[in-house]
């Protein structure tokens, strides 16, 4: 537990430093209390951009941190010190990952103000951002283990990134990318938090993201077991 | 005196390349172990199998007597690895590069600040250490390596691209740590700062130790010519045997006050090296 504490203090020292890092965290919460508070466009759907640029932020801000951080420390080989020193495994993406998380909480909170959620509504919203949150966090991890460097990461984290954060938005204007989105847990999210006032969550809203989450462990126990924490 | 590490007939292949042959060798408590040899003659590679971050094909490797194999984290936590390529976190401060580490191992601040001052960083404290020169580097990385208070002591190319000045430094750093008792291992392919702190070392060549033992002691085994340089006050040159016949002369001259310098022909490591192998460390 100490290590896991002492990863965690680190990382939030290191993130105040870090502003590609620490952008993540802020950009999505900004920009939802900023066009929330000045656009309003006739006919527009209730709270639209809290609920699009929450589901953004859940496919963008977790997956590209862990794996930008991830990838820096095997890069420039601090991550091989901290092994050295008996930091296992676990407990190092335990304390990024719980810092990381601890985070987008913070972020997801700003939505939930800024959408004036309460009551059951409120309930779901966090906990599904809370799910999410993981599952990008687990999707981030694979890349930045697979990764040897943080070009490599990023290279790989946008396409992915993109895929996970765009497609929600990009299936509300075809029905065929919605029916490919439909197998993402993001458009899965996307779908609870858009009929959070309905409170009616399918079971495909939680089969599909149980079982992006199950591949996702199934890739990132390949790529731990190919490239380990080096 | 008790060995603290010893590796036995150590063999390591990288695919079809046979990296290490056959290493044998051991340190004994308070020594300083050179390992010495040009770039790609598997000096890392034998400082990790002797850490335990990579296993070899077959033989031994035993610190404070357990195979590395099998140390468990509190066994590690009696040596420190300072490794030319582990990194710093930049963005941290020397304090907190070093409070992430203090941490990890349960050691108070107190003992931050005294690591520190003996590396000659405590005016540096508050310092990011991406801003800090490379010598200023290696001593945080050296901080690191100590804050524990290790028993062994593992360094990779400690003074590796540092000035001759700032290398001094850490060669001090380096003797201060063996007059406390501790073991140390190093690489280098510097055979003055070999000469200088080691007690005995190993020459390493394609995987293979061709000559091992106290560095005095190899250039004198190797000293075929056994000649005395004489350069003399006029500007000219002699070279005598080194023999009880010279005697009357070197007499005569030091009498005559003609004498500059005088020099035995021993061989450098350098050339003992070249002998053995046709090869020159620095490269």
């Amino acid at each position: 537990m100490r290590n896991i504490s002492v990863i965690f203090l680190k990382q939030v020292k290191d993130t105040l430093k870090n502003k590609a890092v620490l952008i993540q965290f802020v950009m999505f919460p900004l920009m939802t209390v900023i066009m929330e508070n000045t656009v309003k466009i006739d006919n527009m759907p209730e709270k639209f951009f809290v609920k699009l640029f929450a589901v953004m932020f859940v496919g963008m801000a977790p997956l590209t941190c862990v794996s930008a951080i991830i990838s820096e420390e095997k890069e420039k080989n601090t991550l091989r010190a901290l092994m050295m020193c008996n930091v296992k495994p676990f407990e190092y993406l335990c304390g990024i990952g719980g810092y990381v998380w601890l985070m987008c909480m913070v972020s997801t909170a700003v939505f939930a103000i800024c959408g004036r959620f309460s009551g059951n509504d409120l309930a779901v919203f966090l906990l599904v951002m809370a799910g999410g949150v993981i599952l990008s966090e687990l999707i981030g991890a694979v890349i930045g283990i697979f990764s040897k460097n943080q070009m490599s990461a990023t290279s790989i984290a946008v396409p992915v990134m993109m895929i996970f954060s765009f497609l929600p938005m990009l299936s509300m204007f075809n029905d065929k990318i919605e029916k490919i989105a439909d197998m993402t847990y993001t458009q899965q999210l996307n779908n609870v938090i858009s009929r959070l006032e309905d409170t009616s969550v399918t079971m495909e809203n939680v089969i599909v993201p149980t079982v992006n989450f199950i591949l996702a462990v199934i890739l990132f126990v390949a790529a731990f077991k190919k490239r380990g924490m080096e | 005196m008790k060995k603290k590490i010893e590796a036995k007939n150590i063999c390591k292949s990288f695919g079809d390349k046979k990296v290490l042959d056959g290493i044998t060798f051991a340190v004994e408590k308070g020594e300083i172990c050179g390992l010495l040899g040009p770039s790609g003659a598997g000096k890392t590679t034998l400082i990790k199998i002797l850490t335990g971050q990579l296993e070899c094909d077959s033989g031994n490797a035993l610190v404070n007597g357990i195979d590395s194999r099998q140390l468990t984290g509190t066994e590690c936590r009696r040596f420190g690895i300072m490794m030319d390529n582990f990194g710093l976190y930049e963005r941290l401060s020397c304090f907190d590069n070093l409070k992430v580490f203090a941490g990890i191992y349960g050691i108070g601040k107190n003992r931050i600040y005294e690591v520190l001052e003996a590396v000659g960083l405590a005016d540096s404290a508050k310092k990011a250490a991406s801003e800090l020169s490379n010598g200023m580097s290696s001593r945080l990385r050296l901080a690191r390596v100590l804050l524990h208070n290790p028993e062994i002591l593992f360094l990779d190319e400690p003074t590796s691209g540092l000035d001759p000045a700032t290398a001094e430094e850490i060669q001090g750093l380096i003797m201060t740590e063996k007059s406390k008792g501790r073991t140390i291992f190093l690489t280098t392919h510097n055979m003055t700062e070999a000469e200088k702190l080691c007690d005995n070392i190993a020459l390493l060549n394609e995987g293979k130790i061709v000559e091992y033992g106290n560095p005095q002691e190899i250039c004198r085994r190797y000293n075929y010519r056994k000649t005395l340089k004489i350069h003399l006050g006029n500007g000219k040159d002699m070279e005598i045997p080194h023999d009880e016949k010279s005697a009357e002369i070197v007499a005569n001259l030091l009498k005559s006050n003609s004498v500059e310098t005088i020099h035995t022909s021993e061989p450098t490591l350098e050339a003992v090296f070249m002998e053995l192998t046709g090869k020159e460390l620095a490269k």
